[in-house]
């Protein structure tokens, strides 16, 4: 098997924890690992980026080909068409709905989301209003990575225990948030 | 065992596990992380490795010599531009040698993702006369540490290891060792003849390094990192010649292979030990009619490889077939080759193996055009920061002013030249707010300020501002604390609770140093100030004075969990 993912998003939104649960359940399978991340100054409210790529043969390139990224999960609706280049014919894209303003000239949101409505394959979730009414304000972004689940082609069990592994040091409490925000994402793009 | 590491902690692991005694480094995206580890590490922490930050390259640099001179090993990391700052210690680290083995670990960043320039720091290793080593891969990272200080303490000299931001910056499943080397005791063996650089023994040391190039050269030659595959195709028969060769260094060379998911059908080199071993070279040109070199960076193996004669059959950065600029992509280099393919001979000589049709080129996947509704989203100074508040001031006083110049520095502060701040004239090397703004008062501007920000000053602000204090220039200088490192993600500073008396130690008069509060509801006390200052015609300093927003909320967030 071999997955290509493009995880984006705007610096600070919780990216990379993301991408720390895949690696570690594509890591606990003994598969093959390589994600390049972003760090230093575009991490100030600037775009960011990371190329995960997982598989069961060696990986040669730390970065993903254009058009060749099975997935692009992005906590921002702009920030996912920003990779649309990398996205393979039949990709997916996982996304946030709501908007991160911090720029002057954000493209008018019914611009975007008719562009997102295009593409072949699109969740979006307001993935902040969820995880508020279900009283886990701090677990948005793995809602998203449980909408991401079938499309990355990893097992559910997996993801679960490999959130259970990572957030195990703080505590019961966040572990049993993370799993509940990746079941309710999972029931989202069904 | 396996970790998931980034191609920095591998780095990191690496050294512990070789039996390190101490790393020292600045801050410097994308070298940060190598540091960070150490500092974290249980093993590091446990045999007391000294792994506290520095206040520039420079003492790094000296102190890991200090530690080599007493039979230890010793890390020294930074960015690229990092080396300019310790390139006189680094430089003559050749010309003494070391006892116990030192690496010099540089991270350069093509495309400048967080730097103001695109050096390469191979062509420093060349010039020093310094061993290089550049790893492809996270696992090579790891391994190469081992190889680099046992090689340090074999040819008694340091080891310059160049990464790039993609090696630093990205994870992948190493294979580490169980157990670390143990350190290496103290010992009195270095020569004071040696470390002693009077022109007399300098001369010595200098035609013994000379004469050593040879040796390291054929080490490169045979070194475990340096790899030259035959391919798996013969030769043309009436000539027994391959198309084209490939020259591949660093990470680079996975570009390549990722074209080629079956094996490249001709030669392939790849460099990760340096200098470059020219035996190498000389067979791939015997061997093929036509030779691609793929190097990230700047044309640094292209140049040599060229020399002076002008090849049409050698593709590279120099004659346009790979860009000269910015970091290279899968996307990049696959573009450059089928440049070089489709060209007309070597197009002929690629069909010849079409019964083969798994050693073609991947097509260009079809991809989805650019979206035209995306807008650039520029990084920011963040919501609270102090520095904000530092340029709403300044921007209000200078408006009375008729040609005011403000002279920037290196650091998060540096986004006051973007809108809606554009409050910065120049940013130029870590330190050159103050020495800068001297000049220009020297020329005869008036107002004419530094922004600077605490680490930075001490890194490299301190001796300047002591300029500025004996002709008591006409300068305002603004010491932008904010108690971190906080552009490279929040380290310490080195002069944390001293700005204060190293200002006064330099000879800043007590009536022209301030300290404020940057928040809004203290702009009428700051405005006033920085119109003061402005307006006395000597050196000023005004430090504003606020916890950078992102430690700051760290910090809230420790504390909470302690109290738990």
């Amino acid at each position: 098997m071999k997955t290509d993912i493009i995880l984006c998003g705007v610096g600070g939104q919780g990216i990379l924890s993301i991408a720390t649960i895949i690696g570690e359940a594509a890591m606990n399978e003994n598969l093959y690992i390589k994600q390049a991340e972003v760090h230093g100054m575009s991490q100030r409210g600037g775009d960011v980026q990371s190329n995960l790529r997982i598989s069961s043969e060696p990986i040669a390139s730390d970065l993903i080909p254009q058009g060749k990224a099975d997935v692009i999960i992005s906590m921002e609706p702009m920030e996912a068409l920003r990779y649309l280049p990398y996205l393979s014919a039949g990709g997916w894209v996982i996304t946030s709905s709501v908007p991160f303003v911090n720029i002057p000239n954000y493209p008018d949101m019914e611009v975007v989301n008719a562009e997102l409505s295009k593409l072949p394959h699109v969740v979006a979730i307001d993935i902040e209003q969820l995880a508020k009414d279900n009283g886990i304000p701090r677990s948005a972004n793995m809602i998203l990575l449980g909408a991401a689940q079938k499309a990355l082609g990893i097992d559910y069990a997996k993801l679960e225990a490999a959130i259970r592994r990572v957030f195990a040091r703080k505590g019961d409490a966040v572990v049993d948030a993370n799993i509940k925000a990746l079941a309710i994402g999972k029931a989202q793009a069904v | 065992m396996k970790r998931l590491l980034l191609g920095d902690e591998a780095i990191a692991l690496g050294a512990i596990h070789a039996g390190l005694s101490g790393v020292y480094a600045y801050p410097g995206t994308p070298s940060t992380e190598i540091t960070e580890f150490i500092q974290a590490d249980a093993l590091a922490r446990e045999r007391g490795l000294h792994s506290r930050w520095c206040t520039n390259e420079k003492t790094a640099m000296e102190a890991a010599l200090g530690m080599s001179y007493m039979g230890k090993r010793a890390l020294v990391c930074m960015k690229h531009v990092g080396l300019n700052v310790c390139a006189d210690p680094f430089v003559n680290s050749a010309m003494t040698g070391v006892n116990g083995g030192v690496v010099v670990l540089v991270a350069d960043d093509p495309s400048m993702h967080s730097s103001q320039d695109e050096q390469d720091s191979r062509f420093y290793g060349k010039f020093a006369m310094i061993p290089t080593l550049e790893p492809s891969s996270q696992q090579e990272a790891y391994d190469m540490m081992a190889y680099a200080f046992d090689y340090s303490e074999q040819q008694c000299l340091p080891v310059l290891m160049r990464v790039t931001t993609r090696m630093a910056h990205s994870r992948a499943v190493v294979q580490v060792k169980d157990e670390a080397r143990a350190e290496n005791p103290l010992n009195y063996k270095s020569v004071a003849a040696n470390w002693v650089l009077l022109p007399a023994n300098a001369r010595r040391r200098n035609d013994k390094v000379t004469a050593q190039q040879t040796q390291l050269e054929e080490d490169a030659l045979n070194s475990p990192f340096n790899l030259y595959k035959e391919g798996c195709t013969a030769p043309r028969e009436y000539n027994r010649k391959h198309a084209l060769g490939i020259i591949a260094s660093g990470i680079a060379y996975n570009y390549v292979e990722e074209c080629f998911p079956e094996g490249y059908p001709y030669p392939l080199m790849k460099v990760s030990q340096y200098p470059l071993p020219k035996k190498l070279v000389r067979r791939m040109m015997e061997k093929c009619e036509q030779i691609m070199i793929v190097e990230e960076g700047q044309p640094f193996i292209e140049d040599m490889v060229r020399g002076v004669t002008d090849n049409v059959w050698m593709y590279g950065k120099l004659d346009g077939t790979l860009p000269r600029t910015g970091e290279l992509t899968p996307d990049i280099v696959l573009q450059s080759l089928n440049k070089v393919i489709s060209k007309y001979t070597t197009k002929a000589i690629l069909h010849s193996y079409k019964t083969d049709q798994k050693w073609y080129l991947p097509d260009v996947a079809k991809n989805f055009a650019p979206s035209e509704n995306v807008v650039p989203r520029p990084p920011a100074l963040c919501q609270g920061c102090g520095h904000r508040d530092v340029y709403t001031a300044l921007n209000e006083v200078l408006k009375e002013f008729e040609n005011p110049r403000v002279f920037g520095d290196i650091g998060c502060y540096t986004l006051g030249f973007l809108p809606p701040y554009r409050a910065i004239h120049s940013c130029v090397d870590m330190g050159a707010s103050i020495t800068m703004a001297k000049g220009a008062a020297d020329a005869g501007q008036w107002p004419a300020v530094a922004v600077i920000g605490d680490s930075t000053f001490t890194h490299s602000g301190m001796t300047g501002l002591l300029d500025a204090v004996n002709e008591n220039a006409d300068i305002t200088v603004i010491i932008s604390d904010n108690l971190t490192t906080a552009m490279t993600g929040g380290q310490d500073s080195a002069g944390t609770n001293k700005f204060e008396s190293i200002c006064r130690g330099l000879g800043v008069a007590e009536e022209h140093l301030h300290v404020v509060v940057p928040l809004p509801k203290n702009m009428p006390e700051i405005t006033r100030i920085i119109r003061e200052e402005l307006n006395y015609h000597g050196v000023s300093v005004i430090i504003p004075r606020r916890e950078c927003i992102q430690t700051f909320k760290r910090h809230a967030k420790e504390k909470k969990a302690e109290n738990k």
